[in-house]
């Protein structure tokens, strides 16, 4: 929609459109559709061991599954968790969708979709998550990945971004209390989050709530921690606010804190580069 | 695909079912909320299905602090045994290229979980009305076959009026046969042809409305359905204050304003 002033708006509508019954679709429609379908399916690329393993009829054994969505939240994961070097990529999840890149290839460096597993501690897995997966494949994502995993005495840990234009509170939100976070747990999350739980009205879409939807309905302990920021790009301080999980988190893998700042550093230069408004 | 939320399986026999579509302002989810909310029915289970997009959030019906936290889904079925009523409430939109077969799972779930009846609420856009349709009141009923003849005398009592069927091609060709049109009604259409060709109990409740705030739109479907199902009592002055809004009806603007403003 253009204003009066020549500026292009988004309007987000919720109308939604009658079903077309009458609407005949031929062959032809029908296998650009099907195809399409088809092309959009979610494939996962396991390493040779874990191929065997799965082939074999077993499952992935994990006790403690975490995943990164958003730049902010897999940064903070590179910085503290797998800067260790202690962590092996055992495969990845490839999501053909509209955002997708032409030319880059499944494998295409700067957004992908990475499992690393602990080298001493097997039972830990970690899912780092920097390209966009469509609407219609996060069911289809969650189901996949959730299916090679074993899910008796697993615990999963959500860590998300959001904008905090998207949070909804009764009081002025002034600019000194972003980054903050939320978290949201499923029934079988007997443990204690480690932040405020998410406040009606807001809620949480994408990757994070397929996954905790997921885990409500088939009785998973799984908690997501959602960082409202209200910076765009990844910065430092917004994911400095996700340190409080890392104390969860390191009962199950070694957490590694030294040199974390440099690391930190180089994610929040690199977008910074990118920058040319203040040249 | 439902899968209850309790340890022994969820028995519908019998219960009549009430459904939102959805649809034009979300008047009939909002609808649904306010009877979950003041009939305070428990959660029996969740409508688990790719077809619609995921979300999450705290207790949408939260009446203290202590009940707040407890996460729901984007589909969630719930009960009140004592007036054999289910619902079902769908909070996110349905993902265009898998409606059809979003419909299918329903009317597979309502034919094996054995309702007696179903009811959709359900809205559609008033800007798109006909003549006919522009007068009187902005409410109207679609029943299948089936539904039709069990509720019959209950119809006449309440002098509903069905929804018209309009001319395909208005003043160019008079002898055409006159369909069905419901304009921003979602699956509302296509349920409700698919269980007159399958004989299933349904009926439609449907409002013409715009966007906006729909909040008055609600209430409005809300007491015309309790009108029929009586699922509230007594006769108040003001027939809006016996339902409880739930308080994930706040901030339906947007957040608070900034104080320095004044």
């Amino acid at each position: 929609m253009a204003t009066f002033f020549g500026e292009v708006l988004s309007v987000y509508s919720r109308a939604v459109e009658e079903d077309d019954e009458e609407l005949e679709e031929n062959e032809e429609d029908e296998q650009i559709r099907r195809e399409l379908e088809e092309k959009r399916t979610v494939h996962l690329h396991w390493n040779p061991e874990i191929s065997e393993l799965l082939r074999a009829g077993n499952k992935v054994q994990c006790s403690s599954f975490i995943l990164a969505v958003g730049h902010n939240a897999a940064s903070f994961l590179s910085a503290y968790i797998l800067a260790s070097a202690n962590w092996d990529v055992v495969g990845r999840a490839v999501a053909w969708n509209e955002m997708s890149r032409s030319g880059t290839g499944p494998s295409g460096e700067g957004s992908a979709c990475v499992f690393y597993r602990h080298k001493d501690e097997p039972a830990a897995l970690i899912c780092h998550v920097t390209c966009h997966i469509a609407e219609d494949q996060l069911f289809q994502w969650t189901e996949k990945v959730f299916g090679y995993l074993q899910t008796r005495g697993l615990t999963v840990t959500v860590l998300s971004d959001s904008s905090v234009a998207d949070y909804k509170t009764a009081d002025y939100l002034c600019s000194s209390s972003a980054p903050f976070l939320r978290s949201l747990c499923s029934s079988a999350f007997s443990d204690q989050p480690v932040c405020q739980s998410l406040e009606q009205p807001n809620i949480i879409t994408g990757l994070p709530a397929a996954v905790l939807n997921h885990c409500q309905v088939h009785s998973i302990a799984a908690a997501v921690y959602q960082c409202y920021s209200d910076v765009t790009g990844p910065d430092s301080i917004t994911m400095d606010k996700y340190k409080p999980v890392l104390t969860k988190l390191g009962r199950s893998i070694q957490v590694y804190s030294s040199q974390s700042t440099d690391v930190l550093c180089k994610f929040v230069r690199s977008s910074e580069i990118q920058s040319n408004l203040y040249i | 695909m439902f899968i209850s939320s309790q340890d022994s399986p969820a028995a519908f026999k019998g219960f009549t079912l009430v459904m939102p579509a959805v649809a034009v302002g979300n008047v009939g989810q909002l609808a649904v909320d306010l009877i979950v909310s003041t009939l305070n029915m428990s959660r029996v289970g969740y409508f688990h299905t790719d077809c619609l997009i995921p979300m999450a959030g705290n207790n949408p019906y939260a009446s203290s602090k202590a009940d707040a936290e407890e996460l729901h889904t984007p589909a969630e079925v719930y009960t009140a045994a004592e007036l054999k009523l289910a619902v079902l409430q769908i909070r996110a939109p349905i993902i265009q290229t898998r409606s059809r077969k979003f419909r299918q799972q329903l009317k597979s779930w309502i034919k094996a979980s054995g309702f007696s009846r179903t009811v959709v609420l359900s809205s559609s856009h008033a800007y798109q009305r006909d003549d006919q349709q522009l007068q009187g009141i902005s409410l109207r009923y679609l029943m299948t076959p089936s539904m039709l003849a069990a509720s019959a005398d209950a119809l006449k009592e309440l002098g509903w009026r069905e929804m018209e069927r309009i001319p395909a091609f208005p003043g160019v060709d008079a002898d055409a046969e006159p369909r069905l049109c419901i304009p921003g009604g979602g699956i509302t259409k296509g349920l409700y042809t698919d269980s007159c060709a399958e004989d299933l109990p349904l009926a439609v409740l449907l409002l013409f409305c715009s966007e906006g705030d729909n909040i008055p739109d609600a209430f409005a479907l809300v007491n015309h359905l309790n009108d029929w199902l009586h699922l509230l009592d007594g006769q108040s002055e003001q027939p809006n204050s016996k339902w409880k809004i739930p308080t994930s009806w706040s901030l339906l603007f947007g957040s608070g304003i900034p104080p320095a403003l004044f």
